[in-house]
């Protein structure tokens, strides 16, 4: 069987992968580049687990066919840290225990960042309607709501 | 008020206020890390050397006996490495519980349900796989179905086990029935009890099945050896069940298997038995390699896990000053294609939020072409709760009294009887609808054309065998390993009442779940026993560290062991003629004193405290469209003791929320012919963040004496109040009471609709 | 399965007719969920979101173009396009999560002939053409027509939506959608409604559109609502006449999201609220071009 082999850019690295076409990216960053982050919680685009951004706009990864990727620049949970600092989305979930199982939470935090990147004072509404296509069942919301308001003062005000 | 707020203000909980240094504290996770950064391993997410894919192939029919099954094109496809049958797996006896979990992973004669699983293949690659399974041909002999409880009760219904006779009634029957088993719970006299009522109230209810709803699909991988040995990596609620299930389903000795916990992306209940682990299995030991397999969310919803629908009638009576004199129950629940004790579960749960004098309680366990029931958080009680509750909203509304203030005149206290035989303990029932009544919420005015509706749930709790094992390290820090999987922070807990008992720091503790290897027997993480149960076993092992450390100390010191005392971690010279010795130094002394320290403790964990739980909703309903907002919640929750506050509340939200979602739009859908109509997020409608508003908590602590914190299991009541909460805002802001769920737009526009002709 | 990028129409094209079983694809948010659910994967995908001219949203003389393939998200964040189409624009934004409308396209939406397909009745009612790429060249073709029945166009398998063709709205005129879900977000309409309003200086309806979604095979136009409106000012008796109308043009089955009493019934509500939200726009900017 014949694989496509495609170039991208993750979380700031040039990857390369072999992948069927009819593929997803989800299943290519996970099997081939070993990036486990993003999970398939369906695989039909209704729950956000594998959200990623891809050329700077929020997808998800279960909807993308692996040779999309060709060319692009692609940001995973994994990328969000740096060296010696938690994202302060990733510092407010652990605080605010916006977790429980935490199937859901590399969606989530690659959702929010990508709201909080647009809209850096979201109002409570402005949340919940943003993260509407990443489920979770364990939390009901609150804690996760929570901490992405946190997260978004002290973006807004480093200390 | 902030949910903090909210906790705090009970004042009993939170930083300490109880006396104690650790426990009521809220420290970051330990596991919190890996799974913010993308790093925690959840099953699907290992892949070994030379791993293979399998996929099961299952029943588009929901009953129908399986006449051939031809693998030879299957077997032909590239990629393929193994093909399995029913055929393949030992027989399973002619009935009883070994032969309904057998024959859930693999069916044998017949498919008893659309979904149901009939053979599977191994291959190189996902898409290898699933086409080879598809190549698969089985000629169905097609069988006539039921789909729901009534129908299944018929005289005339097409029986799905020819071996079935209805147990608890007398004369045993003579002809098989979809009726499992017939429970009663009585006392005094009902009739009696309806004498005494100044009104009486008679309603049918009617609730559907739901789906756990998990994030994260089932998944396994197996890797069997040539030596006939297994590791399983599992993703579940227990994996010494893994165990156990997978050598029964396999007539494996227990022995052969090892079972490690992976992450698990949620559970609620449905993730404490097998579907999938037997199957690897077997297609690794035809194929000499490791197998994975995950399931796609469809086969989640078709072939796993709902909790019940149920019918259930009532009839209370009640005194015009509120008292509730008698009640009267019929309540039947689902099985699926074998049989469960959903309806007896719902017997005991029905009415136990209230004194009654006079009771008869009368429950049928029905099987039906669906898949089996599995536990849902507190199963069986929503349904049960919803029936009652919303009957006593309608005798408060009837008597003309504040529906709390009805709860709490009807509320049973330590050493009244249970409807299902022994006294109650030490509860807080009171408390918690004491804590409503005061709440912020209650006592704000609710906003116009709104409704507001509150009710109560009851869970037991359960205790069963946990084990642990502590390990003090030569720098000071303990490890705590235990054989609970930790489905929503239980770990931290662990961690915390470990750093109680020994005096040390939570962040020198490291909290573990061991494999099947690593640690004692410990039952699967249900019936919120995690942190009471295994709670206790970390706690019975710190106790017996203590004792070690003090022998330490007293060795050292060359002094009776009685003069030593351990205080906020280290060890204390009674008489005060040494410095005290701090536990790093006795660890980091050890080899000197007698060798590493360690201790280990397996228990049965009895007295699990049973647990309440009381809410308020305000909703506003769109009178042209039926559409049902929830403007505003409250819970309140007795958790004994809040170990650690932050994922007690979080328990409870989630609870609560998955409890709107089976009260407002979640339901299983079949077609006519038996197939389930919506088997994906699309449309099994759980609530998104946008559907909700913040989920206001108030943590109750009567603590459970039976435990060495006061822990009360907080998993599961959560889900109860909800479904008659929000029939009862709903009934308030419209004058019309739906007893029929879901209150999905349709059925409430028609409701609406028909209330007004 | 073969994955293609072509960065032409007539290469697109041209893939197409070497293949009986290829597809083109934009978003994907049909199309994968569609095969996750058994439907056979085709031979070749055909990604159409490398070809310029499909992914772009302009603005040229009075008419706007609209890429077929460009995402919901191009035409919500495009203030210019909004303040034209505030209804069309809600409806791009009611498809799915952000994360769906950073993919799902107006050509994938009309392509895929659901009934429920939300951004339809938003078109239809703006009169938007469909400009379709084949072998004879490009042929216009109003947007209520390509559709012929669930999951059916009248579009030849090489054919292929290259853009949305969209007068811009004369003064006085607004349109507004709306849909009933269960949820507040990720569900598909029960019923959807679009209305398109033109006020004369007097505030009378000089013209209406009315067309509905989810209640038949294919989106329904609503003649006897228009004409219900039209010549009134919106009083509560025209409103109430043309919500009955649209009840009774529907045409619905009872299926798992809704029963047919349902969606009639609120067909005609969505249709008097979608009326009161369109004139409300218009009155509010004519009230603010006064002011100006
Ligand atoms: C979670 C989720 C939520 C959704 N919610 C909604 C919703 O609220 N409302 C709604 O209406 N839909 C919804 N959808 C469906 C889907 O997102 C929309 O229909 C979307 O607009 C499809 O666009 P696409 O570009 O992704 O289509 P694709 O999947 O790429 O294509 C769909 C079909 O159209 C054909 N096609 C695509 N482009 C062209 C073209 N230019 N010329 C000819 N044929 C073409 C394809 O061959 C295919 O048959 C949802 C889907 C998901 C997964
Ligand atoms: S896995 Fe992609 S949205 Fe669920
Ligand atoms: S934390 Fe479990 S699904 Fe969100």
């Amino acid at each position: 069987m014949s694989r496509t082999h495609v170039n991208c850019e993750v979380n700031g690295d040039a990857v390369d992968f072999l992948t069927e076409d009819g593929e997803s990216l989800l299943n290519a960053l996970r099997d081939e580049l070993g990036l486990i982050g993003a999970k398939e919680g369906c695989g039909t685009g209704d729950c956000g687990a594998c959200s990623v951004i891809m050329d700077g706009r929020l997808q998800c990864a279960c909807l993308i066919f692996a040779p999309e990727a060709d060319g692009a620049a692609i940001t995973t949970c994994e990328g969000l840290a740096s060296a010696d600092e938690l994202h302060p989305l990733q510092q407010c979930f652990l605080e605010g225990a916006a977790l429980q199982c935490g199937i859901c939470t590399p969606g989530f935090l690659i959702a929010a960042k990508a709201l909080l990147d647009e809209n850096p004072d979201p109002t409570e509404t402005e949340v919940r309607y943003a993260l509407a296509g990443n489920l979770c069942r364990c939390t009901g919301y609150d804690k996760i709501v929570r901490s992405v308001l946190e997260a978004a003062v002290q973006i807004r005000t480093p200390a | 008020m902030s949910t903090t707020e909210a906790a705090a203000s009970t004042g009993t909980n939170g930083n300490g206020a109880s006396g104690y240094r650790w426990v009521g504290t809220r420290p970051v996770r330990h596991d919190g890390l890996d799974k913010v950064a993308g790093k925690a391993r959840y099953a699907a997410d290992l892949n070994l050397p030379g791993m293979l894919y399998g996929h099961i192939l299952r029943s588009p029919h929901p009953h129908a006996r399986i006449v051939s099954i031809d693998t030879s094109a299957a077997e032909a496809m590239p990629g393929v490495k193994a093909v399995v049958t029913g055929a393949d797996f030992p027989e399973a006896p002619p009935k009883g519980a070994t032969r309904n979990l057998m024959c859930t992973v693999i069916a044998r004669d017949t498919v008893l349900y659309s979904g149901h699983a009939v053979a599977a293949v191994a291959a190189s690659t996902r898409r290898e796989a699933k086409a080879a399974a598809e190549a698969i041909e089985v000629t169905y002999e097609l069988l006539p179905h039921v789909l729901n409880i009534s129908d299944a009760m018929a005289d005339d219904a097409p029986v799905l086990h020819d071996n079935l006779f209805t147990r608890g009634v007398e004369p045993r029957p003579t002809e098989p029935s979809n009726i499992a088993a017939r429970t009663v719970y009585e006392r005094g006299d009902v009739e009696q009890g309806f004498a005494e009522a100044d009104i009486v109230i008679e309603r049918e209810f009617s609730t559907q099945a739901v789906h756990q709803g998990y994030i994260e699909p089932h998944a396994c991988v197996v890797d069997c050896d040539q030596e006939g040995k297994a590791v399983i990596w599992a993703s579940s609620q227990g994996h010494f069940k893994v165990r156990s299930a997978t050598a029964e389903v396999l007539g494996w000795d227990t022995s052969r298997i090892k079972v490690i916990p992976a992450e698990i992306g949620g559970g609620f209940g449905g993730k404490t038995t097998i579907y999938i682990e037997p199957v690897a299995a077997l297609l690794s030991t035809k194929a000499g390699r490791p197998v994975k397999i995950v399931m796609s969310r469809e086969d989640v919803f078709r072939a796993t896990g709902p909790a019940p629908g149920a019918i259930i009638k009532m009839k209370v009576g009640a005194r015009n000053d509120g008292t509730i004199t008698t009640a009267k129950a019929w309540l039947a629940y689902e099985n699926g294609a074998f049989q469960g004790m959903a309806a007896m579960l719902g017997c005991m749960c029905v009415v136990s939020a209230y004194t009654l004098d006079h009771l008869y309680v009368e429950g049928f366990d029905v099987v039906l072409n669906r898949p089996v029931n599995v536990a849902y958080r507190a199963p069986s009680a929503p349904a049960a709760a919803f029936a009652m509750d919303s009957v006593v909203d309608e005798i408060a509304e009837r008597v003309g009294m504040d529906p709390i203030d009805l709860r709490i005149h009807n509320c049973p206290s330590q050493g009244d009887p249970t409807p299902y035989g022994p006294k109650w303990p030490m509860i807080g029932l009171r408390e918690c609808l004491e804590a409503i009544r005061d709440s912020d919420h209650y006592q704000s005015a609710l906003p116009a054309g709104q409704g507001r509706g509150v009710a109560s749930g009851f869970w037991f709790n359960i205790g069963e065998a946990s084990s642990a094992t502590v390990n003090l390290n030569e720098n000071g820090t303990a490890t705590v390993i235990t054989g609970s999987p930790d489905i929503g922070g239980s770990r931290a807990s662990m961690a915390l009442m470990a750093a109680e008992e020994l005096g040390l720091d939570v962040h020198l503790i490291q909290p573990v779940v061991g494999d099947t290897e690593v640690v004692g027997f410990t039952d699967v993480t249900e019936g919120s026993r995690a942190t009471f149960a295994t709670g206790m076993a970390v706690v019975e092992a710190c106790r017996d560290l203590k004792e070690q450390l003090r022998k330490r100390a007293a060795k050292t010191w060359d002094c009776d062991v009685e003069e030593v005392e351990w205080v906020d971690g280290s060890a204390v010279h009674g008489p005060g003629e040494q410095e005290p010795l701090t536990l790093a130094a006795i660890t980091g002394n050890a080899k000197r004193t007698g060798g590493p320290l360690g201790a280990t403790a397996s228990l049965n964990a009895r007295g699990a405290g049973p647990a309440f739980s009381v809410q308020v909703a305000d909703v506003s309903v769109d009178q042209e469209t039926g559409r049902v907002t929830v403007e505003r919640y409250t819970t309140a929750q007795d958790a004994g003791t809040a170990i650690h506050p932050s994922y007690v509340e979080g328990q409870m939200q989630g609870g609560v929320v998955q409890g709107i979602g089976w009260a407002l739009n979640e339901e299983y859908i079949y077609s006519d012919d038996g197939n389930l109509e919506n088997p994906g997020f699309l449309d099994y409608r759980i609530p998104v963040a946008s559907d909700l508003p913040m989920i206001e908590t108030c943590i109750v602590e009567v603590p459970n004496p039976s435990h060495p914190y006061g822990v009360r299991g907080v998993g599961e009541v959560g889900i109860v109040p909800p479904l008659p909460v929000m029939a009862n805002a709903v009934a308030d802001a419209t004058g019309v009471r739906i007893s029929d769920l879901p209150l999905s737009p349709p059925r409430v526009l028609e409701a609406l609709t028909a209330a007004e002709s | 399965m073969r994955y293609a990028a072509p960065t032409t129409i007539d290469e697109a094209r041209a893939l197409l007719a070497s293949d009986a079983d290829a597809i083109v694809f934009a978003g994907a948010t049909d199309v994968v969920p569609q095969m996750r659910a058994g439907r056979p994967e085709p031979s070749m995908v055909i990604d159409l979101k490398k070809i310029d001219r499909l992914m772009s949203v302009s603005l040229d003389g009075d008419t706007w173009q609209v890429g077929a393939a460009a995402p919901s998200s191009a035409l919500t964040s495009n203030a210019a396009f909004a303040a034209d189409f505030p209804g069309l624009t809600e409806a791009a934004g009611l498809i799915g999560s952000d994360q769906i409308q950073n993919r799902s396209s107006l050509g994938g939406n009309l392509c895929n002939a659901s009934p429920a397909a939300d951004s339809v009745p938003a078109l239809v009612v703006n009169d938007a053409v469909a400009v379709i790429a084949g072998a004879d060249g490009e042929r216009r073709v109003p947007v209520a027509d390509v559709v012929t029945g669930p999951g059916q166009t009248s579009l030849a398998h090489d054919e292929i939506v290259v853009c949305f063709e969209l007068a811009r709205p004369a003064g006085g005129t607004s349109d507004a959608y709306l849909r009933l879900i269960p949820r507040t977000e990720m569900d598909i309409a029960v019923v959807g409604a679009g209305v398109r309003i033109s006020l004369d200086g007097d505030g009378v309806v000089s013209a209406a559109s009315v067309a509905l979604g989810a209640v038949a095979p294919t989106v329904v136009r609503v003649p006897a609502a228009e004409a219900a409106l039209v010549g009134s000012s919106l009083d509560d008796a025209a409103l109430a006449a043309a919500a009955a109308a649209a009840s009774d043009a529907c045409n619905p089955i009872d299926d798992k999201r809704g029963t047919i009493n349902y969606r009639r019934q609120v067909a005609g509500v969505l249709t008097r609220r979608a009326a009161g939200i369109a004139a409300d726009r218009i009155r509010t900017r004519n009230g603010q071009n006064g002011a100006s």
